[in-house]
């Protein structure tokens, strides 16, 4: 599928340029190559096409997300493929499109809905909350809801308050519910055929800046395309990436780095800019977390810097400083440091102070490194 | 742009008595048994608009059943309907008297409500599914589920089927066509939506039922569960219990005043049947019509069940404050267990012994299953294993829960 394999070079819109782009799924073409360079668009396109051709009870609704392919087109041509009443639209109701689903999944269907931006999902929240993570322990195992529910979320793009927020602290407090963040194409191929092929409801977070291209924080620089990342050579068939598993994305010595989705790349950018032998890891699931990963990383490097998008004040960086001075204490070098979205809403002219960037992570490293002084 | 002629006002809907008042249901235009027309099946919503504004009734003043919609029920089926309505009420009344004499947290009563679920449950199949609120009790007795079952969960004792999880009368029952209640309201109805749009996906022939409150219908989820109804033709009853009290607000603070609930399908372009809930028959025969309009895949079907909240909302609640106390007993759709009872006396197919008979037999059937479950313990004495707290959160533990289950020392 490399002929059609497209990238854009863009460093900010919200549109992504993907018209002249085909996510037609290369799996069950005669010739397929057995991997393919694939953006997370086609990635993610590929991976519910394998789990639709595999599996009928899986199927996938959500605004614009039939005919059309969805907004950002990653289920794009499924419909044509697989069939109406398995790829298709839904009204602009998000709650009703979560309970559908829950209902669906209360029957025994796999559904994989789509919330067009994780800022439009607040009209879920309490189907999400009170329902979807309940029913398997309320009903004491009667009654489960397998679902996946999609989402494009965080900044970057300047899409202002209403398509830059990172909501996932609000899912990853809950109780019954998995929270998932693939931070490249490879991932996000086979971490979305784990959700989907898990017994409990995922939310499924798409950093939605990553979709064309590893984006580093450097936004005055041209973007470098997926094509040419080895996280991007992402096989044609089925395989899964287990749930609960971090990703070492670079080892190092001196300082652990924990982030996910955007910030991975802005980590290891913010490192070569500190000069600072880091180790990042990806930590691709919140929610298990892969808590053995990180211990065993900061027992070793004895610091701690934990880089997200979503504001601060209570954000998942909160939770993951607890745990790892918790479990990590007498190992310490330097306090746990936070670097995060600021406690405003998403502002849409001021892009690049709020969206967190390499400075910012070098900076950071370079405190922890003089013991935090 | 034109000037007020005098200053605007707010208007806030009062019901037509307060404690104190003399109960007033004068405002109530009531069709008389009979009187309102029998669409076909396959009718389109617009040819039926004025069903949602008509009261569909068969059982007459003298207990006679006349008109289109009688549905000429056996004796047998009436009888069966008959005793699992004295039974719901029995055994609300012995779980009410539980409350009180400290034996569980909490209670509701379905009084007054009794033929609604159980007139739906006999007509549906367990493998249909029923996405109940919380007064539907009357749908597990009359499938036969348990009492002493019902009872162990409102005990929340060591042989709760939902181990202790749920506030009392929280059922869930999937063998039983019964899904897990919610406290949160009207989150149920969009969710018998997608399980009737699954089984249409599917090819299946099950159908989904739901109910909600006149006052949950101001939630969002109503309105989203008769969209998703309407655009996927869902096969699905969508019942709305018009009980006329929410709690203490009337039904019209819920947008009940100026118009019908069963009219609220109109917009949708579903259609809509309003039925005295308190007439065994009448729900019978509607609920057929919405159940076969659903298998032959055309479709769901809004129906407004007419009826009147006897008891208090839950065992935490004194209408008392807020209604007239004695506004039950002027209702003027009566009562769904004499209304019944009158017709098969009427018919010669019952009397007034066997009734007596039949009350002091669900009594009886409700003590034994008492018995049953309070020799398991009642709420306190006897308890699911505190191990099971960190169970089914997931389908399998993570490090979290094994961790916390060995903080609390099980």
């Amino acid at each position: 599928m490399s002929e059609t394999f497209t990238e854009t070079d863009r460093t900010d819109g919200i549109e992504p340029d993907m018209a002249d782009q085909s996510n037609a799924p290369a799996s069950d073409a005669p010739d397929a190559p057995a991997v393919a360079p694939m953006n997370m668009i086609q990635a993610l396109n590929s991976a519910l096409d394998v789990k639709m051709a595999e599996d009928p009870n899986v199927l996938s609704f959500g605004e614009d997300a039939g005919y059309f392919g969805g907004v950002f087109r990653v289920t794009d041509h499924l419909q044509k493929k697989h069939g109406l009443t398995r790829s298709f639209d839904a009204p602009i109701s998000e709650c009703g499109i979560v309970a559908a689903a829950i209902g669906m999944g209360a029957y025994g269907l796999r559904p994989v809905v789509e919330i067009q931006f994780a800022d439009y999902i607040y009209p879920a929240y309490d189907q999400i909350v009170s329902e979807a993570a309940k029913l398997r322990y309320r009903s004491a195992g009667q009654f489960t809801a397998p679902i996946v529910v999609r989402s494009p979320y965080g900044g970057g793009i300047f899409g202002g308050q209403t398509h830059s927020q990172s909501p996932e602290s609000l899912f990853t407090h809950i109780a019954g519910l998995k929270v998932v963040i693939p931070s490249n194409p490879y991932d996000a191929k086979g971490l979305l055929t784990a959700a989907i092929e898990d017994d409990d409801p995922v939310i499924f977070f798409e950093p939605k800046r990553l979709y064309n291209g590893p984006f580093d924080g450097w936004h005055q620089k041209p973007v470098s395309p997926w094509k040419a990342q080895e996280l991007a050579q992402v096989p044609t068939g089925k395989y899964v990436e287990p749930i609960g598993k971090a990703r070492v994305m670079r080892e190092g010595a001196d300082v652990t780095i924990l982030a996910y989705g955007s910030m991975v790349w802005v980590s290891l950018a913010g490192a070569e800019h500190a000069g600072v032998d880091a180790e990042v890891i990806d930590l691709r699931t919140l929610v298990p977390l892969d808590i053995e990963t990180i211990e065993a990383s900061v027992k070793k490097t004895g610091r701690c810097v934990i880089v997200h998008e979503a504001p601060k004040t209570s954000g998942y960086g909160g939770e993951l400083s607890a745990l790892v001075q918790e479990r990590c204490f007498y190992h310490l070098e330097a306090p746990v440091t936070r670097v995060c979205g600021w406690d405003t809403p998403y502002p849409h002219a001021f892009e690049w102070e709020y969206f967190p960037g390499p400075e910012r992570v070098a900076t950071a490293l370079k405190s922890v490194m003089a013991g935090g002084r | 742009m034109t000037r007020n002629t005098r200053p605007l006002s707010l208007r806030v809907p009062e019901p037509s008595g307060r404690p104190g008042d003399a109960p007033d249901f004068s405002h109530l235009k009531l069709d008389a048994a009979g009187a309102v027309d029998r669409p076909p099946v396959d009718a389109r919503p617009v040819q039926m608009l004025d069903l949602a504004f008509r009261l569909v009734r068969v059982l007459d003043d003298e207990g006679q059943a006349v008109g289109p919609w009688n549905p000429r029920l056996d004796a047998e089926t009436m009888r069966r309907g008959l005793k699992a309505m004295i039974l719901t009420r029995a055994f609300d009344d012995r779980m009410h008297r539980a409350h009180r004499q400290g034996k569980t947290s909490f209670y509701m009563k379905c009084t007054g409500e009794e033929a609604i679920a159980v007139a739906q449950g006999m007509i549906l199949s367990r493998e249909d599914m029923g996405f109940p609120t919380y007064r539907q009790q009357g749908l597990l007795i009359a499938r036969g589920y348990p009492l002493a079952t019902m009872m162990n969960q409102i005990y929340s004792n060591a042989e709760d089927p939902i181990k202790g999880r749920q506030l009392p009368i929280m059922y869930s029952a999937k063998d039983y066509g019964f899904f897990t209640i919610s406290g949160n309201l009207g989150t149920q109805m969009p969710q018998a939506v997608g399980w009737a749009m699954a089984s249409a996906y599917k090819g299946d022939d099950k159908i989904a039922i739901t109910w909600i409150g006149d006052g949950a219908t101001a939630e969002g989820d109503f309105h989203n569960a008769l969209t998703f109804a309407a655009v996927y033709r869902a096969p699905v009853i969508l019942n709305i219990v018009n009980n006329q009290w929410a709690i203490s607000s009337f039904m019209g603070i819920a947008g009940g005043l100026e118009t019908t609930f069963a009219s609220k399908a109109i917009g949708y372009g579903l259609p809509a049947l309003r039925v005295d809930g308190n007439d065994f028959l009448a729900v019978w025969a509607a609920t057929q019509w919405a159940e076969e309009r659903a298998r032959t895949n055309q479709g769901a079907t809004v129906i407004e069940l007419f009826t009147y909240r006897g008891a208090p909302h839950s065992t935490s609640d004194d209408p008392g404050r807020y209604r007239p106390g004695d506004e039950h007993e002027h209702w003027p759709l009566g009562d769904p267990i004499s209304r019944l009872k009158q017709h098969l006396i009427a018919l010669g197919e019952w009397s007034d012994e066997q009734q007596a008979e039949a009350e002091k037999d669900a009594v009886e059937q409700v003590r034994a299953a008492g018995k049953e479950a309070e020799a398991i313990g009642t709420l306190g004495q006897s308890r699911p294993s505190v191990k099971t707290m960190f169970e089914e959160v997931y389908a399998t533990e993570d490090w979290r829960l094994i961790e916390q289950r060995r903080e609390v020392g099980v």
